[in-house]
């Protein structure tokens, strides 16, 4: 009992975790596109779990309604559309990705490592950095607004100029080419 | 409660247990008076034969659903096909853990607090929470392999994504105005306030309920089971028990925004004119009334909106709802959002 009450977190931690990755092993191993998404779906509600260990709950919300309700939607939304077959088997195909796919995954597995070295010791354990307010404690909520909308204002506003371009852009890609001679 | 087993475990499992076969039971019977209530507005009389005055239908209802053979359909995707009723059923009842039905009371010298947990991101929760429901309706629909079935996934999700968007910047003039995101203290705040909420925020009331019933898939917006075009949209191939599940998610997902409704802008447990009127309710005549009651009163007026549309209303045409939806709700909240965003600044907040 009180083993259990002491290891609750790491408990709750390592079985998230493991959700995560066995769902980002699914999003590569699946030859089914629907699939593929729902594992990343998985992925996606595991990560938001740990937000909730870290007491980051609402980076956890955010996730689970941004990510899960709304990214990931649109994805299966396109899948379905589009009427995608699983994917299939093609030797030649694959072979050529290999080298570009080692030298990506040692190059991600280089930053990971050396950000985890320069973090190790730096970083609070209990993620309390995510709920210091001005160096009160008040809450994530209170935590990720402060810093978006006071620490990093400028910042925060030239990231949506540039998503508001995207959005333009996309609107203009898909309207219909209205010319003045008639049909386009 | 020194025993950390009752606390953590013994208490949330009761009102676990509680709120679910109220839940259970409240989406049963809302059946039954739908049919009623469509009934006399049509000037018919309805079910009367399980029971007296047909009180007993929806039990008949649910026991024959049990007892329905299951059909899979031969070439549908098997575990997405079973996933489907899941992932719609899950995400609506688990939202009922964060809506407070009452304030703290006492009991037998405890304090009880008659919801399963306050959170203090309980709105974002639920929204986030139901943001997955979509998930159930989409991939039944697609599993099926039926295209009746596929176009009615397909169509709940373009709604359901296009109206989430209108919904959640309704809520937000709410959090401006209660300034917290906790939805005890977003009632809270309204009691302090002395003002329910849909006196300030009547935009806002007006087009989150309107959204609610499109994120619901009723009538006027049940375009995904348009039964003229599309059989029964997608669970046209659901049957006995997870076709219950549907029909059981889409009135449990009703009393979730009948709910949310009553909390935001309503003023959830507390009676009308909380301040003005604090004489008036504390009377001997009156204070017997339990906060609880005054929140179950206006859920179940929402409820009987929602049935009232359907008896009232034609079905939209695809394009309409996607016009007024992208159109019309999605500016006219922005501005609304803007202009209680500045009302909240000159008068102050709460």
């Amino acid at each position: 009992m009180t083993w259990f009450l002491v290891h609750f977190a790491e408990i709750v931690f390592y079985s998230l975790a493991a959700v995560a990755l066995a769902g980002a092993v699914g999003v590569i191993a699946f030859r089914s596109p629907v699939h593929a998404a729902l594992s990343l779906l998985g992925t996606f509600l595991a990560v938001a779990g740990v937000f909730v260990l870290m007491q980051a709950e609402f980076l956890a919300a955010v996730q689970v309604l941004v990510y899960a309700g709304g990214v990931m939607v649109l994805f299966l939304f396109v899948i379905m559309l589009v009427k995608a077959r699983d994917i299939p088997d093609e030797p030649q195909y694959v072979r050529r990705l290999v080298p570009a796919a080692v030298g990506l995954g040692a190059l991600l597995a280089a930053l990971v490592g050396v950000g985890i070295w320069a973090a190790s010791g730096g970083l609070p354990a209990d993620g309390a950095a995510l709920r210091m307010v001005a160096g009160a404690p008040l809450g994530n909520t209170e935590a990720v607004g402060w810093s978006l909308y006071r620490d990093y204002l400028l910042p925060f506003e030239v990231v949506s100029i540039v998503l508001l371009v995207a959005m333009i852009g996309a609107i203009v890609m898909g309207r219909k080419e209205s010319g003045r001679g008639g049909a386009a | 409660m020194a025993n950390p087993w009752v606390a953590f475990l013994l208490v949330p499992l009761i009102k676990i247990v509680v709120i679910l076969l109220a839940v259970i039971l409240i989406a049963a019977y809302m059946s039954f008076f739908e049919r009623k209530i469509l009934a006399y507005m049509q000037i018919r009389i309805g079910p009367n034969r399980v029971g007296p005055r047909g009180w007993l239908q929806p039990i008949a209802d649910a026991l024959k659903l049990l007892v329905k053979e299951d059909i899979v359909p031969a070439r549908a995707e098997k575990f997405v096909y079973f996933l489907g009723p899941v992932l719609v059923v899950a995400p609506a009842l688990l939202v009922f853990s964060v809506i407070p039905f009452g304030p703290a009371f006492k009991l037998f010298g405890y304090e009880v607090t008659p919801y399963l947990t306050d959170v203090n991101i309980g709105i974002l929760f639920i929204l986030g929470v139901s943001s997955v429901g979509v998930y159930g309706v989409i991939l039944g629909g697609w599993a099926s392999n039926n295209k009746f079935s596929m176009m009615g996934g397909l169509r709940s999700a373009a709604q359901l994504v296009s109206y989430e968007v209108p919904m959640g910047l309704s809520v937000v003039t709410v959090l401006l105005m209660a300034n917290s995101l906790s939805l005890v203290k977003i009632v809270e705040a309204q009691k302090q306030a002395g003002v329910w909420y849909f006196i300030p925020g009547i935009v806002a009331f007006f087009i989150y309920f309107v959204c609610g019933v499109a994120e619901t898939n009723r009538n006027p917006f049940d375009l995904p089971e348009a039964e003229s075009e599309l059989v029964a949209g997608f669970h046209t191939e659901y049957s006995g028990m997870k076709f219950a599940f549907y029909f059981l998610a889409e009135y449990a997902n009703m009393v979730v925004v009948s709910s949310i409704a009553t909390v935001l802008f309503l003023g959830g447990w507390l009676p009308p004119f909380p301040n003005w009127l604090a004489a008036v309710w504390a009377l001997p005549a009156l204070a017997w009334i339990p906060p609880i009651a005054w929140f179950v009163l206006k859920m179940a007026a929402f409820l009987f909106v929602y049935i009232w549309f359907r008896g009232t209303f034609p079905r939209y045409r695809f394009d309409q709802l996607m016009d007024l939806g992208w159109k019309v709700f999605i500016p006219v909240s922005l501005v609304n959002l803007m202009a209680v965003g500045l009302g909240v600044l000159l008068i102050g907040g709460k």
